[in-house]
């Protein structure tokens, strides 16, 4: 982790109608660092990596990776860059097995660059080099699962081929929409070691969460957003600390008793 | 149908000799290589043996027009199961192709050993240029756009009489002889065929599958999908104008009738009976389906009753197609098994 910031983002502004979805929303983050988001729901979380990724122009705001502006660039340009995401719906190719899911981002431009292979070479062709970057991700390699058809895959693997497909692709940033969602807590414990070592080999990641627990855990720093306004950032246990935070995600009731809960 | 007690259900399962025929071990015997060879060259060998088998100059003619269909139903068969692009622009394709073959047999006097591929190529650059603007919109706007198009040029042509007006051009250069105009269309339709196979196997192929299946995800990982819609769109206009280059020259004349929408519509008829998918089942139903449009030619306007009804007929009965029965017939049994 290091104090150079790799992407920022300055007074981003997106309404939907009359629905303010993002409301002048500025941050930054420092490469190699884990940045959390959270915030109750429709709070803009979702909007916010859409904006950031290029599937939705913003009103206003501007946006620099590495000092680049990405603001107007499509979502390809936005990708070819290193800015990867994860949707929080999953969206494999349902047809193709799992391991040929990786293929198509193997295709990329960006990923015959940084790969260092022309689908071949010392490395193997894309099915190959598919299967390993799965095994990477948890996907037993000796088992069926790689070889099974994605629409028969359960959630959690699933949620592992969205990551897979962004670590095809030899990302600078990842941002995780939600990829503990709809996890046992089994699962879960396995993929935060994982999340753990993506940090290590010095991938930035940009995680939406709410299991808010598994979150802190790997954290660096937390961002609180609330009706498309940030409300506060800063580490897990100031956020975790401040009143207004508890308030909007919880409601103003009995705070105490939520919070153990969660 | 046979009435079975309710816990039981039918099960499909690959045969045996499926699975072992899936990679290398295809070479272990002969049997093993029989069974993914024979369908190939029953195809092969009965394409080739047509012209003999048909009876008279009438029905060798039969066949060119079926080729050229075939080439259509590929091409609409590839675009909208492969790529998830429902073109009508059969017709357009058609068009565009004959057009151009006849200015540059007529005009610039190549032969038609030049003029058919360069009609391909220079119409595939056309017709994707001018679909282009649609292409970054998901749903019907490409179907419409591509239906658009034949009429606006059909209407464009006759308005200001240019390229021979409603008369067309006259006097096109034809084939050298009966022979080598149904080897060519067979030759094409078969070249193209397992060229496409071959192509949507392909790590390529697999990106166009992608764009079908999820073109956002696509764009996450970093590729245009604009740009393999061009791509693909490019391939099928290309095989669809080749159809027209060789209609013209086997009809020696370039008409506003080369935009008839028969030639958008037949296609997708053909790939409805022949099995969408599977590429192969679209030119196995232009087989089916035009020497079935010729014969009832003797009903007069009655025949499109006659074609409708086969049509559903095969709607209701066989919606999955010829080939997808087919193929699930070769490759897999059925048996019943306790739920």
């Amino acid at each position: 982790m290091t104090d150079k910031t790799i992407l920022e983002v300055t007074d981003a502004t997106k309404t939907f109608g009359g629905i303010l979805a993002l409301n002048r929303v500025s941050f930054s983050v420092n490469e190699g660092e884990i940045l959390g988001i959270i915030g109750p729901n429709g709070s803009g979380k979702t909007t916010l990596v859409n904006c950031i990724t290029g599937f939705i122009r913003m009103n206003s705001g501007k946006i620099l990776f590495r000092g680049k502006d990405i603001t107007r660039k499509p979502p390809h340009k936005i990708a070819d860059l290193g800015v990867t995401r994860t949707f929080q719906i999953m969206r494999p190719y349902f047809s193709l097995p799992a391991y040929k899911n990786l293929v198509i981002p193997l295709f990329s431009p960006r990923a015959k660059r940084t790969g260092g292979w022309r689908g071949g070479g010392k490395l193997g062709d894309r099915n190959t080099v598919g299967i390993d970057i799965l095994e990477e991700i948890g996907f037993e390699r000796d088992s069926f699962v790689p070889f099974k058809i994605a629409s028969t895959l359960p959630t959690g693997y699933l949620k592992r081929l969205e990551l897979a497909r962004c670590l095809a692709l030899r990302p600078e940033i990842i941002l995780c929409d939600e990829v503990f969602s709809g996890l046992s807590m089994s699962e879960i414990a396995s993929m935060v070691p994982l999340i753990e070592r993506l940090q290590m080999e010095g991938i930035t990641l940009i995680m939406i969460e709410h299991r808010l627990r598994e979150l802190f855990r790997v954290a660096n720093r937390i961002m609180v957003l609330n009706f498309g306004e940030k409300l506060t950032e800063g580490s897990p246990d100031q956020v975790m600390a401040d009143e207004r935070v508890k308030v909007a995600y919880f409601g103003s009731e009995d705070v105490e008793e939520v919070m153990t809960y969660a | 149908m046979e009435q079975k007690a309710a816990s039981l259900r039918k099960e499909r399962i690959d045969r045996g000799i499926k699975v072992r025929t899936d990679g290398i071990y295809a070479l272990m015997s002969l049997r093993e290589l029989a069974y993914l060879s024979v369908p190939r060259l029953l195809l092969i060998v009965g394409m080739l043996l047509l012209p003999f088998i048909m009876p008279g100059m009438y029905w060798q003619r039969v066949i060119s027009i079926v080729c050229i269909y075939g080439l259509l139903a590929l091409s609409f068969d590839f675009l909208a199961h492969y790529v998830g692009l429902v073109s009508l622009g059969g017709a357009f394709y058609i068009g565009v192709g004959g057009y151009i073959a006849a200015i540059l047999n007529k005009w610039v006097g190549f032969s038609p050993l030049f003029s058919i591929p360069a009609a391909g190529i220079l119409g595939g650059i056309f017709c994707t240029v001018l679909l282009l603007p649609c292409l970054p919109l998901r749903g019907v706007y490409f179907a419409i756009v591509s239906l658009m198009y034949p009429l606006v040029i059909a209407r464009i042509i006759e308005a200001l009489n240019i390229l021979g007006g409603t008369d067309g051009i006259m006097g096109i250069g034809s084939f050298p002889n009966q022979w080598s105009e149904q080897y060519t269309m067979i030759l094409l339709v078969l070249v193209f065929l397992f060229a496409m196979r071959r192509l949507v196997n392909l790590d390529i192929g697999l990106v166009f599958r992608a764009v079908k299946d999820n073109d956002q995800a696509v764009r996450a990982s970093g590729m245009s999908i604009t740009h393999y819609k061009a791509m693909a769109v490019f391939a099928a206009s290309l095989i669809g104008c080749l159809g027209g280059a060789c209609l013209v020259h086997i009809y020696m004349w370039s008409g506003i009738s080369l935009f008839a929408l028969d030639f958008s519509i037949l296609p997708i008829a053909a790939t409805v009976i022949g099995g969408g998918g599977t590429l192969v089942g679209p030119v196995l139903g232009c087989l089916i389906l035009v020497p079935i449009s010729e014969l009832l030619r003797e009903f007069g306007t009655l025949r499109i009753v006659f074609y409708s009804l086969i049509l559903m007929a095969f709607i209701v009965f066989r919606s999955e197609g010829i080939m997808v029965y087919g193929q699930r017939k070769y490759h897999q049994f059925e048996r019943w098994a306790k739920v």
